[in-house]
């Protein structure tokens, strides 16, 4: 600290080092706040204001009326069904899949193999995924070729194949497809988040359970499930916004034949399928308020967990 | 004793979850053999790495991808650095802002670059110059999330303040103290985020799709669009280079934090 003379000079010193270390710590994080809000709030916040615009500029409400465009109302239905079955399918396969090698006791070459792919897969996205599976499930891929050579003679001489799945309707590059695909990252990322809760379940809990009597499925439903359920929905919510917000995997694999939310905006971007730019941001925004629901609940959920399963 | 006895139950989804792993990386392996009628080769992965404009996507997108780790250690280090020392207070506003390129999806994101960017006062798609520049930040934002926490988490690790004021009384400046003391000491963290954020720079198809600029991404759509054997060597490529970051993520920095996503969806 400087020192107060009677020199006015230095009174004006003094006062410089008692304002000045809030304004410099401030300055210091400058750079960050200003790259942050160029190049994230700016285009978000102009998305957004151009969702309520219309074409003149003038406020609106009308661009929210896009959700009622069948194809717009198409999409988000599409987008939410592959979003919702994908995170379903994915966390029921993944919580299994993770008690078989925490508390499940797999043979431990098992366990080590399927941590390091849940890593791997879960982290395996995008554009080479869809290549992935085109070249196991498409017309001509490996498995479907195995599948397809199964065959059993038939009545009157003819043979019967019933894992030709292209003949029986099956098709890559449809929403099923699409489902299957996407489960390729799903229920890994289930895996590697609700494993580390699996195994904050004490083991006390289950002897505590036994000596009152209880067998497994009264463990499982009186005990561990309520204790756990924060962390499953949390996580069923994190692979559903994972699947909700996928644009290049889908776009790889089908080349945008399937009407998702992100499809659509993407199409948008390139030629204003829907003749009106406004609509077209409120139909971005839309996606966000969905994402940002699903985080909201996610960090609700998270402190929930965080009580219970301290180690 | 009940213990010992096989969990048949546990042992099946064990097994359903290596079948869904291994079938189809085991299915991509093989067709990716087998351009050559009758044989299995390599040939599939001879076109692809011989293909100019396989070796051009790829440069031009590992210069973008060491672009971004440059400026996004440049701009978060120093910033969580002052965080610690000087603005604890402001963390968790900090945490909020670089979270959210979690919550905007990727496509909405670029969306508003265009909308913001291309047209009056600021022209930045105009020539294939000013457009890198908006993808460098836009590749910046999206690594965000993975780069601030890395260097976050490394950063709670260390004594900021013990080593700042050692390193002051010892005559450094605020760019040796950043850069020749905290730096060394959080080199785990640092390359641990710069590998994230290299590897999703490499694997990114959304912005350079729609801000036309010539990267990996779109290039491999084009070609999953017109061959049928390359694009398992590719997907086989990208496996190998996935695998190979986690591992170097691993020997980075040991187990921290959620885990990253390296590609994009």
């Amino acid at each position: 600290m400087a020192e107060i003379t009677a020199n006015p000079e230095s009174v004006k010193v003094v006062k410089k080092v008692r304002v000045a270390p809030a304004v410099q710590n401030w300055l210091g994080v400058l750079p960050f706040f200003l790259f942050v809000i160029v190049f994230l709030i700016l285009p978000s916040t102009n998305l957004f204001a151009g969702a309520f615009q219309d074409q003149q500029g003038h406020f609106t409400l009308n661009n929210v009326k896009v959700i009622l465009d069948p194809f717009v109302l198409k999409s988000y239905l599409v987008s939410l069904q592959v979003s919702v079955i994908t995170s379903l399918l994915g966390g029921v396969m993944g919580f299994f899949i993770a008690y078989a090698i925490t508390i499940g006791r797999a043979p431990r070459w098992m366990r080590a193999v399927l941590m390091s792919f849940s890593g791997l897969a879960a982290n395996f996205g995008g554009v080479p995924l869809a290549f992935a599976f085109i070249a196991t499930l498409g017309h001509t891929g490996f498995l479907t070729g195995i599948l397809k050579h199964i065959c059993f003679p038939a009545a009157g001489g003819a043979q019967t194949c019933p894992f030709d799945i292209y003949n029986a309707g099956f098709n890559l590059y449809s929403v099923t497809g699409l489902t299957l695909t996407y489960l390729y990252f799903q229920f890994p990322l289930m895996v590697l988040t609700i494993a580390p809760a699996l195994e904050g379940l004490k083991r006390e809990w289950r002897e505590a359970s036994q000596n009152l009597g209880g067998n497994t499925f009264h463990y499982w439903w009186h005990v561990a499930l309520p204790i756990l359920w924060p962390s499953i929905l949390g996580s069923s919510i994190l692979l559903f916004a994972s699947a909700f917000g996928a644009y290049a995997t889908a776009q790889a694999l089908t080349g945008g034949t399937i009407y998702l939310v992100t499809i659509m905006i993407g199409a948008q971007i390139r030629g204003d399928v829907l003749n009106n730019p406004n609509e077209g941001y409120a139909l971005a925004i839309g996606m966000v308020v969905v994402m940002a629901v699903c985080i909201v609940v996610y960090s609700l959920l998270q402190r929930r967990t965080t009580r219970w399963l301290k180690s | 004793m009940k213990t010992r006895k096989l969990n048949l139950w546990a042992l099946f989804w064990a097994i359903v979850g290596l079948l869904y792993f291994f079938v189809p990386l085991y299915g991509t392996l093989d067709f990716s053999l087998r351009m050559e009628r009758g044989r299995l080769s390599l040939k599939a992965y001879q076109v692809v790495l011989s293909d100019p404009q396989f070796l051009a996507s790829f440069r031009y997108s590992a210069t973008m991808g060491l672009i971004t780790v440059a400026v996004s250690i440049l701009l978060f280090l120093p910033t969580v650095y002052w965080l610690h020392l000087k603005l604890p207070q402001a963390r968790p506003i900090v945490e909020i802002l670089t979270t959210l390129p979690f919550i905007i999806p990727v496509i909405v994101f670029v969306f508003g670059l265009i909308r913001t960017f291309s047209g009056p006062p600021f022209h930045l798609t105009e020539s294939a110059f000013t457009t890198d520049i908006l993808i460098t930040a836009g590749y910046v934002v999206l690594s965000m999330p993975y780069m601030y926490r890395s260097i976050d988490i490394g950063m709670r690790t260390i004594d900021v303040r013990g080593l700042t004021e050692a390193a002051q009384s010892l005559g450094s400046n605020w760019f040796q103290i950043l850069f020749n003391v905290i730096l060394p000491n959080l080199r785990g963290a640092v390359l641990g985020g710069a590998l994230i954020s290299f590897a999703l720079v490499i694997g990114e198809l959304i912005l350079g799709d729609f801000l036309v600029r010539p990267a990996l991404g779109p290039y491999m759509v084009q070609v999953g669009r017109d061959a049928a054997y390359e694009p398992a060597a590719m997907a086989m490529l990208s496996w190998g280079l996935t695998w190979i970051c986690l591992i170097l993520i691993q020997f980075a920095g040991r187990g921290r934090g959620s885990a990253p996503q390296l590609t994009g969806r």
